[in-house]
């Protein structure tokens, strides 16, 4: 029986636009843009400057901060200017711009660890090092993860996948599950613990299968099958479906015990320790409607999408839509410019966007976005709050804990954009929050 | 830069459900025993409910006129509510009543208190009371089905105060061969329309099973005969409790939509249904039991608020 959580939905996934086809590699790019922001943390500084010749592998930006992870290049080749640049939050960032010379000559230092003999301190080290941060799209830096101040007594891979189009997690779990069970191996090492979890949907039947056959496989390992729910994949809902413990508000995974690793971020730390290579590649989907062959590419960072847009076969019609990332979380983008960094887990482009949410819709208070909600919140007492500007009503109605999976708007007949709503009114009440907590000293 | 895209707060996915899908599945589910009801009490039946809804839609259209509002009966709720009504009415009803009765539940209950998902108790029910007190004589006539103008009791009021009559049995109140309003009679037509809207999703099971088994079981230990199965199965298969419990109780507008709020709602109306029905002076009180749990569903509602999953406890077992 595959466990679950209380409420979410199961939204179409579209899995088979690229679920069927094998990850491919892609021809070189001249141009790789990195910016300096791809992970939650202290900003970074730029370790090369123009005219520099950096090689694959190569720290080109880090920070002294705890909280931060460095970045590396993917390619071989000329540091040709650092400026702002396109970067799929929406804003500018300062991007390292690096002209490919096609060698990719190997960075010096870039070789196999050796784990056996190290501490957890030099674990953390190297992962540190290798820049590795959430990879389904949070981009939280692992080693700050995976040293808790808590006791913690679970160690979970996210291998849900949740989010409707994309595939990329389950391409590694089909073409590297070795990877993925020595990086949750790793994990479990600087844990000190002696078993770990991974928690796969049961739409990926081949992925769990090929986990399970994989040479790393072993009973310490337990694999988890999760039913197929949107958001099954986030954090706390994971953690829920696999321990039965519930995060409590405001607090973090660890205070329940457990910590969640994304797929990709195993895959990230398995190569880490066993070539010595940083987080440099990324499984990216790139499907939708509007693309020409929905597909799953290994990418190095760095490359423009417009390229890996290119690769698919361009697009059909002209999209009303391109996304960074799931359908349901993801973040709409204005242009094709914006390189992949770590956190990229798929392009989307839709011919056309989703029937314009209404905001003078009457709500007929149908419950659904009560019934449905993860987080077991009033969506709609919250849109009204926001419409009031009643921060005390929102935050009665525990608008913090809102995860902003969408899934109120989504399902809303009456079509309201309820999380748009909520998204008005959470920063004010965080603001109270903190004035109030600033009072108490 | 020869594409320009549309930028929008996520998600970018929308289910293909709708309002208006919404009310046509309740339209559709109702389907079955607007058929019966015809079926039984001929053509004239067949003129109230069509007036029903005429009249319905009509009103919401006007009002949207004077008040220079969108259209607003696209979204097929004036049509629902018109249908209600006219299933809610007795066979032989005149058809003058029917329209006005209509135009009450859009205009006074639903319009003046600012239209779809705002009216504080639900449209039909409240135009249903206003017409039984308004003409209490029409309201309260009813007869045989497949027969024509006999006028009869129907088996509540027989089993309230012996009135002039024989009770059906059980199969005839199931098929829906008895007297009253030209929705309710059937029960085997309601039950195929409820699982319709069961199996589509669009109502949950809470309310209709809490307000029938409460009600069930409030009657089976304290009606006029106690632990009598017979008599409870026909307090259950007649007057308007199925209609009621199934399409009245379940109107999202006026009923909460916490799960919680959904089983006290449903045991307030059972509860209030056996008060009216063993104590008062009607026969029949579901449309009175909905319309006051109409009222406690904003207070049941805030009491009813499910724990946040942060705030459930259970960090560590």
């Amino acid at each position: 029986m595959a466990v679950t959580f209380k409420g979410g939905f199961h939204v179409r996934d579209y899995k088979e636009l690229t679920n069927k086809v094998k990850t491919t590699t892609l021809p070189d790019c001249d141009m790789h843009i990195f910016p300096m922001r791809q992970h939650i943390g202290a900003p970074l500084e730029a370790l090369v400057k123009k005219g520099d010749y950096v090689t694959v592998g190569q720290k080109i930006a880090d920070s002294s901060a705890f909280v931060s992870a460095p970045i590396h290049s993917s390619v071989s080749g000329t540091v040709l200017k650092i400026e702002p640049y396109f970067h799929d939050s929406g804003t500018k960032v300062d991007a390292i711009f690096v002209k490919n010379d096609g060698q990719y000559t190997v960075y010096d230092g870039i070789k196999p660890k050796d784990y056996r003999s190290m501490n957890k301190d030099n674990m953390l080290k190297v992962i540190r090092e290798a820049g590795i941060v959430g990879m389904g799209g949070a981009g939280f830096p692992t080693h700050v993860k995976l040293s808790p101040q808590q006791k913690v007594d679970h160690v979970i891979v996210n291998g849900a996948e949740c989010e409707p189009f994309i595939t990329s997690d389950h391409h590694y779990m089909l073409e590297e599950p070795d990877k993925i069970v020595f990086g949750l191996k790793m994990a479990m090492k600087i844990l000190g613990l002696k078993e770990g979890y991974i928690g796969v949907e049961v739409n990926k039947p081949d992925g769990i299968a090929s986990i399970k056959s994989c040479k790393e496989f072993d009973s310490s390992i337990h694999i988890v099958e999760l039913k197929t729910k949107y958001p099954q994949g986030a954090e706390k809902q994971l953690i829920k479906a696999i321990t039965g413990r519930n995060v409590p508000a405001g607090k973090l995974p660890a205070d329940a015990g457990a910590v969640v690793v994304n797929v990709a971020t195993c895959v990230a730390i398995a190569n880490a320790f066993q070539t010595g290579m940083p987080a440099i590649e990324k499984n990216v989907t790139v499907s939708g409607d509007a693309i020409k062959n929905p597909s799953c590419f290994r990418a190095r960072t760095g490359i423009p999408v417009s390229f890996l847009i290119d690769q698919a076969g361009g697009f059909v019609a002209p999209p009303e839509k391109l996304i960074s990332g799931g359908p349901m979380m993801g973040l709409a983008q204005y242009n094709t410019d914006y390189p992949v960094t770590k956190t990229t887990s798929s392009i989307l482009a839709m011919l056309h966007a989703p029937k314009t949410y209404d905001p003078d819709a009457p709500c007929i208070r149908c419950g659904r976005c009560v019934e449905h909600c993860p987080m077991r919140l009033m969506p709609l007492k919250l849109a009204d709050a926001s419409h009031k500007d009643d921060i005390e009503m929102a935050e009665r109605y525990n608008v913090t804990e809102c995860i902003e999976c969408g899934l109120c708007s989504y399902i809303c007949p009456a079509n309201k954009n309820l999380l748009q709503f909520i998204r008005m009114i959470k920063p004010d009440v965080l603001r109270k929050q903190r004035e109030e907590a600033a009072k108490r000293g | 830069m020869e594409n320009k895209f549309i930028v929008s707060s996520s998600p970018h996915l929308h289910t293909s459900a709708t309002t208006q899908r919404i009310m046509l599945d309740v339209i559709i589910a109702l389907i079955p025993t607007t058929i019966v009801g015809w079926i039984f009490f001929g053509i004239h039946s067949v003129l109230v409910t069509v007036s029903a809804m005429a009249a319905a839609v009509v009103s919401e259209r006007i009002f949207d006129l004077i008040m220079k509002k969108p259209n607003t009966c696209q979204d097929l709720s004036a049509l629902l509510t018109g249908l209600l009504i006219g299933l809610n009415m007795p066979p032989a009803i005149p058809v003058w009543m029917v329209v006005i009765g209509s135009a009450f539940a859009i205009i006074i209950v639903k319009q003046m208190f600012g239209g779809l998902g705002k009216n504080f108790m639900n449209p039909a029910l409240g135009a249903r009371c206003f017409m039984l007190i308004a003409w209490t004589g029409a309201m309260t006539t009813f007869r045989e089905p497949l027969v024509d103008a006999v006028s009869s009791a129907t088996p509540l009021a027989v089993m309230k105060d012996g009135a002039e009559g024989t009770l059906p049995t059980l199969m005839q109140c199931f098929i829906g061969l008895k007297a009253g309003t030209i929705g309710e009679v059937s029960a085997l037509a309601l039950i195929v329309g409820f699982i319709y809207l069961l199996a589509r999703k669009v109502v949950s099971i809470r309310i209709p099973a809490a307000y029938i088994i409460s009600f069930a079981v409030l009657t089976f230990f304290c009606g006029k005969n106690a632990f009598n199965m017979n008599y409870l199965m026909h307090q259950l298969l007649t007057g308007g409790l199925l209609l009621g419990a199934f399409f009245m109780a379940t109107d999202y507008v006026t009923t909460p939509t916490t799960p919680r709020g959904m089983i006290v709602f449903g045991i307030g109306c059972g509860v209030l249904t056996f008060v009216i029905r063993r104590f008062g002076g009607y026969p029949e009180g579901v449309s009175f039991s909905i319309l006051l749990m109409n009222l406690a569903a904003p207070l049941i509602e805030r009491y009813t608020v499910p724990k946040s999953f942060g705030n459930m406890g259970g960090a560590r077992k």
